[in-house]
């Protein structure tokens, strides 16, 4: 039987600095609650607002898998690799830290707020040499699928990472559905919802409200009113 | 250092070293010292009592694993945690964590 964990938008942890509105899903920062920890190797899930122009000054990473998806605007990138990139909406960056790095990450406009996505997930490998990419996301052929951002292979769509873990967009019209089927035995799929209403398995969700299921081989997505989501298939034992 | 919480970094790359105790140190409450390492962090050890050791990226499992046993040997109440980073993000997270300070 498929097990369930409810984290609503309201319920997430957050942070005001002014220049930066920090929603976290998880754990981060001054947020602490030993239950919001992690969903599997699904360690950190920040939905980040930076004002024109500021952003996060040199900071290090190791050993994460760390997952950048813009919403609007553009995030400007450095890292001590010697990679400068910009990502905006329709793209996907990703470092893999391993031994180490640091980076920055600025809003590459001044006169508009950056939103963005960053994820992070522990690696299934120690210390690997530290990577980065960026790539854009194929847009669907058809309504109402997924399209693959992310998954452990370099060869298939999106962006790759040292776990066993797939990551799809979706976009459903109003009254569609779509069933998902997990990648692998033993992972769960962590459903975060970016605009609109959907249901899972019944489950009403609401924009930024955050859904994990495991413990199933797949479950029904259904858009009560035209949705976006991002669906995170991660091992639940890592 | 009065009252401060005293960390000890053990790292393989001087420049994300230099990073982590700059973000550290910033901190009023923390005090920082760094090293590359094992055997600098064992004899650093010896001579003085850290309240925790943060394990940077770049070290061996097996160079952890020594490192928690020989460590633990000397101080065995010390708080031995892994790296992951962040700045504010899990980096300033892990300390308080360790420390329990934050509930």
């Amino acid at each position: 039987m498929a097990q369930t964990v409810l984290h609503t938008a309201a319920s997430r942890g957050g942070a005001d600095h002014g220049w930066l509105k920090s929603y976290h899903t998880f754990s981060f920062a001054s947020y602490y609650n030993p239950e919001r920890v992690n969903f599997g190797a699904l360690r950190v899930l920040n939905d980040d607002a930076v004002d024109g122009g500021r952003g996060f000054g040199e900071h290090p990473h190791d050993n994460m898998e760390i997952i950048s998806i813009p919403l609007s605007g553009a995030l400007e990138h450095k890292d001590s690799m010697g990679n400068i990139g910009t990502i905006e909406p329709g793209e996907i960056q990703v470092m893999s830290a391993g031994t180490g790095m640091y980076h920055t990450e600025y809003n590459k406009n001044k006169d508009q707020r950056v939103k963005f996505l960053q994820i992070w997930v522990f690696p299934n490998k120690r210390n690997v040499e530290p990577r980065y990419d960026q790539v854009k996301i194929d847009t669907p052929e058809k309504p109402n699928t997924l399209v693959q951002i992310l998954s452990p292979n370099p060869e298939d769509a999106g962006v790759w990472i040292h776990q066993d873990a797939w990551f799809n967009l979706g976009k459903l019209e109003k009254g569609s559905q779509i069933t998902y089927s997990l990648q692998k035995k033993g992972n769960g799929a962590y459903i975060f919802v970016l605009e609109g209403d959907i249901e899972i398995n019944g489950q009403p969700l609401s924009a930024r409200d955050g859904f994990g299921i495991w413990d199933t081989d797949s479950f029904s997505i259904e858009a009560s009113a035209a949705a976006e989501f991002l669906i995170m298939d991660v091992p639940m034992e890592f | 250092m009065e009252n401060r919480t005293e960390i000890l970094v053990v790292g393989t790359h001087e420049d994300i070293l230099k990073t982590i105790l700059r973000l550290l140190n910033a901190e009023n409450a923390w005090y920082a010292e760094g090293v590359l390492g094992c055997e600098e962090a064992i004899a650093k050890c010896k001579s003085h009592a850290y309240a925790i050791v943060l394990l940077g990226g770049g070290l061996a499992e097996p160079e952890e694993a020594r490192l928690k046993t020989e460590i633990k040997k000397i101080h065995p109440a010390i708080h031995i945690i892994p790296h992951y980073g962040g700045g504010s993000g899990l980096l300033y997270a892990e300390i308080h964590s360790a420390l329990g300070t934050r509930t």
